[in-house]
């Protein structure tokens, strides 16, 4: 067989592979939701992982939080006052940040902090038998083990989000009114006429929830499926970044589409 | 010298773990492949009676663990019937499956402890998902399945902390702490220093005969099983090769059960794997 | 980490986050403080709203005092029926006269209101009378045109 055909056959059945795929994590989800209920009797598991997910990845998104708030406050005057329109900063960098870079790079940030430590720690467990262990003693390992993990990733990511939003507008003040010495009152003014609570800042939290949920899924069924062996686990880790990364620039760009086509409001 | 003494102070429950029926596990003519094409168990007739010790014995990957998740429920047969306490594991929901799961415990390799909680909540871990007893009675029990087992100075320690053999203790008292009728191990002697092998194989026996289980114990050692168990089954390429009572199997003069026995390199088993004729290799060309 | 710390921990972290949350709607969004206070409603018709849109400012004298909350069109007059939401703490008179403007040449688009003498005040539900309707610039610079060619050709 030709190396061509060779090559478009591996190309469909990676194709219908991904599709094989989209398709047991749906189903995945589905047994997640399915014993919610049952997750939050025992809440305290919940509140461990947020623990280990959301405070313990604080210090990364409040650091990048600030710096890209400063960034954005350096890299947007450069602009902005080729037009005369110095006084836009604050509007600049507070809707950059709300709508976009926030949920954006704090997703990023939290699967590759957050998402890969769940991977590793559930494959672990099945290389382990923690999880056959935990099934013969008729417990569900999704009800103690994923879910949790799962629903401490879609609280995390919206308040993440916020965090890294408020440090970058907070970054972006520093740079442009104690540095650049924009006047406060144009900086904070313009802001708060040009960012809407609806759709600017609504939209930008159902994006960092949507991130949170897609992340999670994506570590949690990872693990679950890692081989059980240390090369499996650390596949398994490595492919939890890469689909949750790829999987959260292309809902960036559907939900944008969709949230900001006819804004004007 | 052997102070444990493990008497039935060890399960307050009053409800008898006791197997209602003569026989614990039957397995019939169990057919089993992880690949169906290539059945790794062929024909397994088994037959585990209420009370006793029965240990699985063969070679590495012949197939002892797949026996036990069949029991467990974590596999389906091909073909064949498998019966806990007269009920058919296979045909089994999800909800008679774990009900049944409840009366069974199993002592993985190595353990298995779950490594996000200490020694006292690996062993409360079935006692507060599966009951609804106050704290102090649940510390009462944990203390008392550690107490059997010898640990209860180390309920406050990690997992990470305690040794190979400490381990595996752990686990077995996690393994019973819920009185089950019938407890599972998979190798419960693997790697273990002599005193700790001495340690479990005794525990396994006095449990056993205290709480009036039923166990059933995969392992190739065959020094500690002899000491221990009732009964034994010889599983090799699928099939049950030899059994007997330790006694029998001391005095088999089948071949496999002999070189098992006796750790001879070479016999039913053999010692080379399947290759070309030697000479042919060496004078074969460098490829 | 023992639960009591997690817990803590935890409450700190949502806690935080929630007050970030909050900290955007309010300083930085413009969740109005009007959607809280007491409101009361005020109707205007024009000819043409030009670019008005929902939530657009009302000033007047430059200060915002209400918002506008529906627009709809009269099917029989084939005006623009505006009704907005004026904070109670500000009364006009009945003959206020309303105006769509614009903030500098092409800034966002409100409604002026300009007092005038009449001592009865607009209540809930009233109608105010005099309105002026938006500048649309295309009619303006063709008035122009039409206006010099006219002047053009009456002084030839």
């Amino acid at each position: 067989m030709s190396d061509l055909a060779l090559a478009l056959r591996r190309l469909g059945g990676t194709v219908t592979g991904g599709v094989a795929r989209l398709g047991y994590m749906a189903r995945f989800l589905g047994a997640i939701l399915w014993q919610t209920p049952m997750a939050f009797r025992r809440l305290h598991l919940t509140v461990r992982e947020i623990y280990f997910s959301g405070v313990l990845s604080l210090v990364i998104i409040l650091m990048s939080g600030l710096f890209v708030g400063m960034v954005l406050a350096l890299q947007g005057y450069e602009v902005l006052q080729r037009y005369g329109a110095q006084e836009q900063l604050g509007l600049v960098v507070a809707l950059s940040l709300v709508r976009e870079l926030a949920p954006v790079i704090g997703g990023l940030l939290f699967a590759s902090r957050a998402g890969s430590a769940i991977t590793a720690e559930i494959g672990l467990m099945k290389a382990t038998e923690q999880l056959s262990a935990m099934e013969m003693m008729a417990v569900d390992p999704i009800a103690r083990v994923v879910a949790p993990r799962f629903w401490a990733g879609v609280v995390s990511m919206p308040l993440l989000a916020a965090l890294f939003s408020a440090f970058g507008i907070f970054g972006g003040y520093l740079i442009g009114v104690r540095m650049i010495e924009i006047d406060a009152g144009a900086f904070w003014g313009q802001m708060q006429a040009g960012v809407k609570v609806w759709p600017d800042i609504t939209n930008g939290v159902i994006k960092s929830i949507v991130f949170g949920a897609a992340v999670s899924l994506i570590a949690v069924l990872e693990g679950y499926d890692a081989k059980p062996t240390a090369e499996g686990v650390s596949s398994a880790t490595t492919r939890t970044v890469v689909i949750s990364s790829l999987a959260i620039l292309a809902l960036d760009f559907v939900l944008t589409a969709f949230m900001f086509r006819g804004v004007g409001l | 010298m052997w102070v444990v003494r493990v008497t039935a102070a060890a399960s307050p429950q009053t409800s008898t773990p006791a197997c209602p029926t003569e026989n614990a596990v039957v397995l019939d003519a169990v057919t089993y492949g992880y690949d169906p094409r290539r059945p790794v168990l062929r024909g397994i007739d088994m037959t585990i009676p209420r009370g006793k010790v029965v240990a699985i014995m063969g070679g590495s990957g012949c197939g002892k663990t797949t026996i036990l998740r069949l029991i467990g429920g974590q596999l389906q047969p091909q073909a064949g019937r498998v019966l806990v306490a007269g009920e058919s594991v296979p045909d089994m929901d999800r909800d008679a499956l774990y009900a049944m799961r409840r009366k069974i415990g199993m002592l993985f390799q190595f353990g298995a402890l779950f490594t996000d909680l200490n020694v006292f909540e690996n062993i409360a871990f079935t006692l507060r998902e599966h009951t609804n007893l106050p704290d102090e009675l649940i510390r009462d029990l944990v203390l008392m399945k550690l107490n059997a087992v010898g640990l209860r100075g180390t309920a406050h320690l990690e997992p990470a902390e305690l040794s190979g053999g400490m381990a595996r203790r752990v686990a077995l008292a996690r393994a019973i702490a819920l009185d089950p009728m019938l407890v599972l191990y998979d190798e419960p002697f693997a790697g273990l220093d002599p005193i700790s092998l001495g340690v479990v194989g005794q525990l396994i026996r006095e449990l056993n005969d205290a709480l009036g289980i039923t166990s059933v114990v995969v392992t190739h050692d065959v020094y500690e099983s002899l000491k221990i168990v009732d009964y034994l089954y010889f599983v090799s390429e699928g099939k049950i090769v030899a059994s007997g009572t330790p006694d029998e199997v001391r005095a088999s003069s089948d071949p496999f059960v002999r070189q098992f026995v006796d750790g001879q390199p070479d016999g039913p088993v053999r010692f080379h794997y399947p290759a070309p004729p030697y000479h042919k290799a060496l004078l074969a060309d460098v490829e | 980490m023992n639960r009591a710390a997690i817990d803590l921990w935890v409450g700190v972290f949502v806690a935080v986050g929630l007050g970030a949350i909050l900290f955007l709607a309010l300083k930085v969004g413009n969740l109005l403080t009007l959607d809280r206070t007491p409101s009361y409603r005020v109707e205007a018709s024009f000819d043409n709203i030009g670019g008005l849109k929902l939530r657009s400012p009302v000033k007047a004298a430059g200060v915002v005092v209400g918002r506008v909350e529906s627009i709809k069109l009269d099917p029989k007059t084939y005006a623009a029926v505006v009704t907005m939401r004026i904070d109670r703490d500000y009364s006009f008179s009945k003959d206020t006269i309303a105006s769509i403007n614009t903030s500098g040449l092409l800034g966002e688009v409100y409604i002026g209101l300009d007092a005038g003498g009449d001592t009865a005040m607009l209540n809930d539900g009233d109608h105010i009378a005099k309105t002026q309707s938006a500048v649309v610039i295309e009619k303006l610079i063709s008035q122009f045109l039409f206006d010099k060619a006219s002047q053009g050709g009456a002084g030839k």
